[in-house]
């Protein structure tokens, strides 16, 4: 993390590699069908979802409904171009739906849909309901004897929401080891940088004093990712908390650390070109 | 109703593994013999109506039917984004039960009058609203709600109400029962919840007065039972909807928007009673509010004759 202009903002020095790179090109693929969507929201997370779908999480891509997997939400749902980027490169669906992002008769929409994307297990998209429905399914889980785990995604900006907070009271009072909070914090939200909006600082200390164990991790090193990701729970009878610093926009130079490309619309095909040369 | 309600998820619990109850804060002690006979199928998260939404949510989502209670103001204004994204988006087979369902609280003032939950509630896809009129009742709704597929708002009542519901009549979530007169009545009444019993009387009394009327009572706002509805009001020469909620958007707007979108030009006269666009400003007792409001039997009666006008001697 660096300090500049007095303001709180992140850098990373793990360089992205061709498996990084080939996401992000998914990413863009998607973002190109439709025109628009939430790129530096998508570009900071590519790190998390990665390391979680190739290493972590138990899945079954022909059978989505798998009793036995783990169960990823994706609560920040407007960095769902990232997850479908995993979800197409896993086979749930074939990779030219990425092309009808947005699109009238897609099924990615702007915001994932549970019903419509095979792979998605919630709808998200407005803030602050992922973390609650994931201690309801650590519950079931607990409840019905399964080892399968829960990992929630959240934005930093999105924990601005009271409902995350009741949600972290009940996952520390409930003692769900099971159940694993993450936090994208690439110190950026839409109106622009987190310690100007609504800071979150001291973070650790936050989630730590909910009865969550907690790490911070460099949200693009997928090393230091796998180490934590792959360990949890951390603490015996203790939720998880995983702090990934990331870079908004991280691995596309125009966008990087920019607020004003937390979303863009009426992408033109030059500018997409540009994304793309930006990456490589 | 209130505690027959309660002591049913406790009954359903037993029979069917997959139900849950989830409290927020209510009393010391309660539902304290399935706490301890099935604990890991009780919870009480404290004054969180967000999560508590979520978390059934979460729960339904793994294949159980969560049982959600606190007051009712609480289970839908305060988490009302929770309730339209986290179960009728997904559409879950959760079950809010609503304590004090319109005035029952009056003496605690605005806060806790939940007059607007039937208009809000029955806006969301997906979701199911039902008040019923009497406990005997309410355990008929209870066992139906165990298979019923949607999410369900259940309104309650303040205890102790009087039994106007029969056995016999039978009970389908969405399908409404003629608790009074018959198709062909001058007058049809048609109400829900606990204003089915002030409804009996004001037709017993249009009878005498010498004005045939049927009531229809509506356990289940949503989905609206429009065939039973059209069968009672298209022949009558007025219709009167009966609700403890506010008039915008409640019960009797349902019953009109059905009755316009099928009678057109031929609809009859139709008078609304509830409460006006206004919190209210008045404690006291429930009945007392509802006297205040125009919501005695009688005012029912007179709402019946004056929207028939002037009759022959």
């Amino acid at each position: 993390m660096s300090k500049a202009s007095g303001t709180l903002m992140s850098s990373s020095s793990a360089p992205l590699d061709e498996r990084s790179k080939q996401l992000r090109r998914l990413a863009l693929r998607a973002l190109a069908g439709g025109n628009r969507g939430h790129i530096g929201s998508t570009m900071s997370l590519i790190e998390i979802l990665r390391v979680l779908y190739d290493d972590v999480l138990r899945y079954r891509p022909e059978d989505p409904h798998w009793p036995g997997r783990d169960r990823l939400i994706l609560s920040k749902g407007h960095g769902c171009v990232a997850l479908y980027a995993l979800l197409a490169d896993k086979g749930f669906f074939p990779m030219e739906v990425l092309d009808t992002f947005c699109q009238r008769d897609s099924i990615l929409g702007g915001h994932p849909e549970a019903s419509k994307v095979p792979g998605v297990e919630a709808s998200t998209g407005s803030l602050g309901h992922g973390l609650a429905y994931g201690i309801g399914m650590a519950l079931a889980a607990r409840m019905q004897d399964r080892g399968t785990r829960v990992f929630v995604v959240m934005g930093d900006g999105e924990t601005d929401e009271g409902s995350v907070w009741e949600g972290a009271l009940a996952a520390g009072k409930h003692r769900l080891s099971n159940l694993t909070a993450v936090i994208d914090y690439n110190k950026i939200q839409s109106a622009g940088f987190t310690e100007e909006i609504q800071t979150l600082e001291p973070i650790v200390d936050k989630w730590r004093a909910f009865n969550f164990a907690v790490a911070e991790v460099d949200g693009h090193d997928v090393e230091q990712l796998r180490a934590v990701l792959g360990s949890v729970p951390l603490v015996p009878a203790r939720p998880t908390a995983v702090i990934c610093h990331t870079v908004k926009g991280k691995g596309i130079p125009v966008a990087e650390n920019k607020p004003e490309w937390h979303h863009k619309a009426k992408l033109t095909p030059e500018m997409i070109e540009q994304l793309y040369a930006g990456l490589n | 109703m209130r505690a027959t309600c309660i002591n049913m998820v406790y009954e359903l619990a037993k029979l069917d593994d997959r139900v849950v109850f989830v409290g927020s804060d209510l009393s010391p002690g309660f539902l304290e013999e399935m706490r301890r006979e099935m604990p890991q199928r009780w919870y009480m998260e404290g004054v969180s109506e967000a999560n508590v939404i979520g978390m059934a949510a979460g729960l339904a989502m793994e294949g159980y039917v969560p049982y959600v209670n606190t007051i009712a103001t609480f289970i839908t204004r305060r988490c009302f984004e929770q309730v339209v994204i986290d179960l009728c988006l997904h559409d879950l087979p959760v079950r809010l039960i609503g304590n004090g369902g319109g005035l029952v609280y009056a003496p605690l003032g605005p806060t806790h009058l939940a007059i607007e939950d039937i208009a809000i509630m029955r806006s969301l896809p997906n979701m199911t609203v039902v008040a019923v009129c009497d406990a005997p009742e309410m355990t008929r709704l209870m066992h139906a709600s165990l298979t019923w597929p949607h999410p369900i708002y259940i309104r309650l009542a303040k205890g102790g109400d009087a039994v106007v519901s029969r056995e016999e009549a039978g009970f389908r979530i969405g399908k409404a029962i003629p608790l009074h007169g018959s198709i062909g009545d001058t007058v049809a009444l048609v109400s829900t919840g606990v204003m089915a019993t002030r409804c009996l009387v004001a037709a017993k009394a249009l009878a005498e007065a010498g004005v045939s009327a049927c009531l229809l009572h509506f356990h289940t706002v949503k989905p609206l039972d429009v065939e039973t509805l059209l069968d009672f009001c298209a022949p009558a020469e007025a219709v009167v909807t009966v609700e403890e909620g506010v008039r915008a958007a409640g019960f009797g707007s349902s019953v009109l928007e059905a009755l316009a979108d099928s009678l057109g030009s031929g609809l009859p006269p139709v008078v609304r009673l509830g409460l006006p666009d206004a919190f209210p400003e008045k404690y006291g007792s429930q009945d007392e509010l509802l006297e205040w409001y125009g919501l005695s039997s009688d005012d029912i009666v007179a709402a019946a004759l004056k929207a028939l006008g002037p009759r022959p001697a």
